[in-house]
């Protein structure tokens, strides 16, 4: 109970692998975790049912039921945080999982610095008392005012068109989360949109050329492969 | 009014009236004359200018039917030339060919009828084909065509009726026997019986032989009757003189009486016999197609043909299909026959036309010739070989060999498609089975590989840490089993190209991007290197799978940072060039051994064999698959300075559009209220 203040933050793990379950129980109690183990999905939604956890851990692939329904189900009536677990060739899963209403998703096989990363920053955006919305984003060297609607890096004033803009807020209101291509498109250029993922490409490249110290490295505009996009503040 | 509207306003009446006839709509009666070719030609012309629907009928009036074959082969010739020119063709049958006809137009909504001009002027009370028409349907219009008096006439020589029992003298001598035995059956009730009742049993003999002997023979035996009995029962007997002038209107109604009604029996006799022969060449017709429509392969459809075939026509018969190229081959379960040649089946295939014996393409062999043609494609060619040789068809015989040969078309296409769908079902099957394999296989592998990871994790970051060798054999053991993990994707990845070809998801996409999303990958092994990325700012976007370039590139790197010293400096760099976009990584390290530039791409292949460098040589073998399969492609050489570097080029297409964005001069506005 050294980092974090008591009582302790509780973790709900939902996943049939015992050994999987295992290291990932070892390593959030490390972090002074306290996690509630669920090896199927109707467990898990009792577990959840309960126990209120902060955050859930979600395998997609479960015994009893498909994970994305018990997602569905979950969503109705909590809000709770969810992280997915999923195995690498599912894109269209991760990208269904986020749509329905998952906050992140992990691929195996993932390093336990990873996962802990994700679980502290999903845990930091729900923990944000609610309205207390930072009126000014920075990383790197960007400050983006979002009173202002002033972007400067390294203290320069940088030129954002409209849409490049819009995909920047919308980037840092969800930032440490995976926006789907769909829900960036629909939110940015309209409904009418969706499938155009060329255009977010092109307002991507153009975003990270004004905004990233090495725009063929970006460390703060992740590209989530065959998924959609994610900020990193640091 | 052109012809697309004047089709649709003829079709369908939303009111409910009776519908008007199309006056576009052509109807062309085909007879036995020389100019229904004509005819037919005219009609087929005219609708191709109006595209107006066109009818071609023939009428089978006994008249018709006891013409000569020669005659009757003409007709049908000129019904199916209707049907080739897009005509609809039907056969029709009974007494009176106007009311048949007038009655068809109708029905089939054809405002005009073609006929020829009348042939001749009959006598007063008699009209011709066309001056009937005109009086019977003056709501048709009426097209009389120029007579062509140069086509060669077929003699005509009307038999009565065309079975057996009823050609020759024969009928004939039955309708005098028919009156000579009423005429002695009924001299013994002379003086009893009143006259008029004695004509009734003459009346009987004519209506018998009618029935029996067909109309000539009824004509013959109306005219004896009178005869007979004015000779043996009008006094004075026995002498054809009269006394009472009343028996005058008695031997004219008897006259009219039994050549009428020998005429209307003998109709009825003749239409009885005609749907008799119909219906049997409709019920074999019938049978085949039922059969034919529950044949599941060729073999069995031969059976049914062969069987049809024989029953029909006496012939053996063989179907060919064709095989690779086109070329025509004898079809599964189909006997040899020897008389049957392929060669002149594969002409009658390749002009769609019949040949061989009784058609108009090389007459002096056995066996006939005709192509299977079905809705979509010619599915082969019947061949067949009558077991007697002086064989000949007649033109119903031809029409029913045409329209069999219709329906095993059919058939065989029906099996064609059904194996086509049932190839694709079994493709879809096998795909879906190797997906869901490897789906497993790749889940059973990175179960234990996550949990390996992550148990070594936890070890790495135990609180508190491992003391000295055990923390630097934890750390091995990661290293390894990243490694584990990378050749696990790089065998599943290999896997899945080889077992079907490869599925890409393309979209377009900046190179950019996946450049980012393979350095990322590579983070970690490239650490102790010195990566430069040269992209100019201007690259198009390009049409490829992001998913499987990622891993084109990571392959790339991964590859330079693993066959070059620590320090080493690797660089990616791309260009335009012509309509490609070349991407090249080259490195400064030992370099490509000299002669393995191609073979490196293979699978399993390692530039230097006995190396510590872990792998399966699978890497570039992905990256040249990958590539191949984006139309793009990949080799090897050293630079100048001796580094080793790996080029692609990529098809460059044509990138969306992307729409202009309205440029405002600065985003800085007035701030939010």
């Amino acid at each position: 109970m050294t980092e974090h203040s008591s009582p302790s933050l509780l973790v709900v793990l939902i996943e049939d692998e015992p050994q999987i379950r295992r290291f990932v129980r070892a390593a959030l109690e490390a972090e002074k975790f306290q996690v509630n183990e669920a090896e199927n999905g109707n467990r898990g939604l009792i577990e959840i049912g309960t126990r209120r956890p902060d955050l859930v851990i979600l395998d997609l692939g479960l015994p009893d039921m498909d994970g994305i329904e018990l997602l569905r189900d979950l969503r109705a009536w909590s809000n709770v945080p969810v992280l997915i677990l999923s195995a690498r060739d599912h894109e269209a899963d991760k990208v269904q999982a986020l749509d329905v209403g998952a906050d992140d998703y992990l691929s195996k096989p993932f390093g336990v610095p990873e996962l802990l990363a994700r679980v502290r920053a999903l845990l930091r955006r729900s923990l944000r008392p609610h309205g207390d919305d930072a009126q000014v984003a920075r990383f790197g060297g960007v400050e983006v005012n979002l009173v202002q609607r002033l972007v400067t890096r390294n203290g320069e004033p940088l030129h954002l068109t409209v849409l490049e803009y819009r995909l920047l807020t919308q980037l840092i209101a969800n930032a440490g989360r995976v926006l789907t291509h769909r829900s960036l498109l629909r939110d940015v250029w309209g409904p009418n949109h969706t499938e155009n993922t060329h255009y977010l490409r092109v307002y991507m490249s153009n975003l990270r050329r004004k905004l990233e110290d090495d725009p063929n490295v970006p460390q703060h505009i992740l590209t989530e492969s065959g998924v959609g996009y994610r900020l990193i503040l640091s | 009014m052109p012809p697309s509207e004047a089709n649709t306003l003829f079709q369908e009446d939303p009111r409910g009236r009776p519908p008007m006839p199309n006056p576009e709509a052509v109807l062309v009666c085909v007879g036995p004359g020389p100019d229904s070719e004509r005819l037919v030609r005219r009609a087929a012309r005219q609708s191709g200018r109006t595209g107006a629907p066109w009818h071609a009928i023939t009428i089978e009036t006994p008249s018709v039917s006891g013409m000569p074959e020669p005659v009757r082969s003409r007709i049908f010739a000129t019904l199916k030339l209707a049907r080739d020119l897009g005509g609809e063709t039907t056969h029709l049958t009974g007494l009176d060919p106007v009311a048949i006809a007038i009655s068809h137009a109708r029905k089939h909504r054809l405002g005009t009828l073609l006929v020829g001009r009348d042939r001749r002027r009959r006598l007063p009370w008699q009209h011709g084909f066309a001056e009937k028409l005109a009086r019977l349907a003056p709501d048709l219009e009426l097209l009389q065509v120029a007579r062509d008096d140069h086509t060669p006439k077929i003699t005509l020589t009307p038999l009565f009726s065309r079975t057996a029992r009823n050609t020759g003298w024969r009928p004939h001598l039955l309708a005098i026997l028919g009156v000579t035995l009423v005429t002695i059956g009924s001299t013994p009730l002379y003086g009893r019986f009143d006259p008029a009742n004695i004509v009734m049993l003459f009346l009987l003999a004519v209506v018998f032989t009618a029935l029996r002997y067909g109309r000539g023979a009824a004509v013959l035996s109306a005219f004896l009757s009178v005869a007979a009995f004015d000779f043996f029962f009008v006094p004075p007997r026995f002498a054809f003189e009269v006394h009472d002038a009343q028996y005058l209107v008695t031997f004219t109604v008897m006259l009219i009486v039994a050549l009428v009604v020998g005429q209307l029996t003998a109709g009825l006799r003749f239409q009885v016999s005609a749907a008799c022969e119909r219906e049997q060449r409709m019920h074999a017709l019938y049978e085949m197609s039922r059969d034919l429509s529950s044949a599941m392969n060729v073999p069995q459809i031969i059976t049914i043909c062969q069987r049809f075939i024989k029953r029909v026509f006496n012939s053996e018969m063989a179907v060919f299909v064709p095989g690779p190229e086109e070329r025509l081959q004898l079809a599964d379960g189909s006997a040899p026959l020897r008389a049957a040649d392929r060669h002149m089946a594969q002409w009658s295939f390749d002009h769609g036309q019949n040949a061989g014996w009784g058609t108009d393409t090389l007459t002096s062999t056995l066996a006939m010739y005709v192509p299977l043609k079905a809705p979509t494609r010619q599915c082969g060619v019947l061949a067949l070989v009558p077991d007697e040789p002086d064989w000949e068809l007649a033109a119903e015989q031809q029409q029913l060999l045409n329209t069999s040969a219709t329906l095993i078309a059919i058939a065989l296409e029906r099996i064609h498609y059904m194996l086509l769908a049932q190839d694709a079902q079994v493709r879809m099957a096998s795909e879906q089975l190797r997906n869901t394999l490897l789906s497993a296989i790749s889940h059973d592998l990175r179960t234990p590989l996550t949990v390996i990871a992550g148990l070594t994790d936890g070890m790495r970051l135990a609180n508190p840490p491992l003391s000295e060798p055990h923390a630097s054999l934890a750390e091995a053991m990661g290293a390894e089993v990243a490694r584990t993990i990378t050749m696990v994707n790089n065998l599943l990845d290999m896997a899945r190209m080889q077992m079907g070809n490869v599925i890409l998801k393309r979209e377009w996409q900046t190179l950019e991007e996946v450049i980012g999303l393979s350095m990322g990958h590579c983070a970690s092994l490239l650490v102790h290197h010195q990566v430069a990325i040269d992209l100019p700012a201007d690259l198009p976007l390009v049409e490829l799978d992001t998913r499987s370039m990622e891993r084109v590139f990571s392959n790339l790197l991964e590859n330079a940072a693993k066959h070059t010293p620590r320090g080493s400096r690797i660089t990616l760099s791309a260009h335009l060039e012509g309509a490609f976009i070349k991407v090249s990584v080259t490195d400064d390290g030992p370099g490509v051994p000299p002669g393995m530039e191609q073979k490196l791409f293979e699978k399993f292949t390692r530039g230097h064999m006995e190396s510590t460098v872990s792998g399966f040589g699978l890497g570039l073998a992905i990256v040249r698959t990958i590539i191949e399969a984006h139309g793009g492609s990949v080799w090897a050489e050293n630079g100048p300075d001796g580094g080793a570097g790996f080029n692609l080029l990529l098809p460059l297409g044509e990138p969306p559009e992307l729409p202009e964005e309205p440029d405002p001069p600065h985003v800085t506005l007035e701030p939010f209220p």
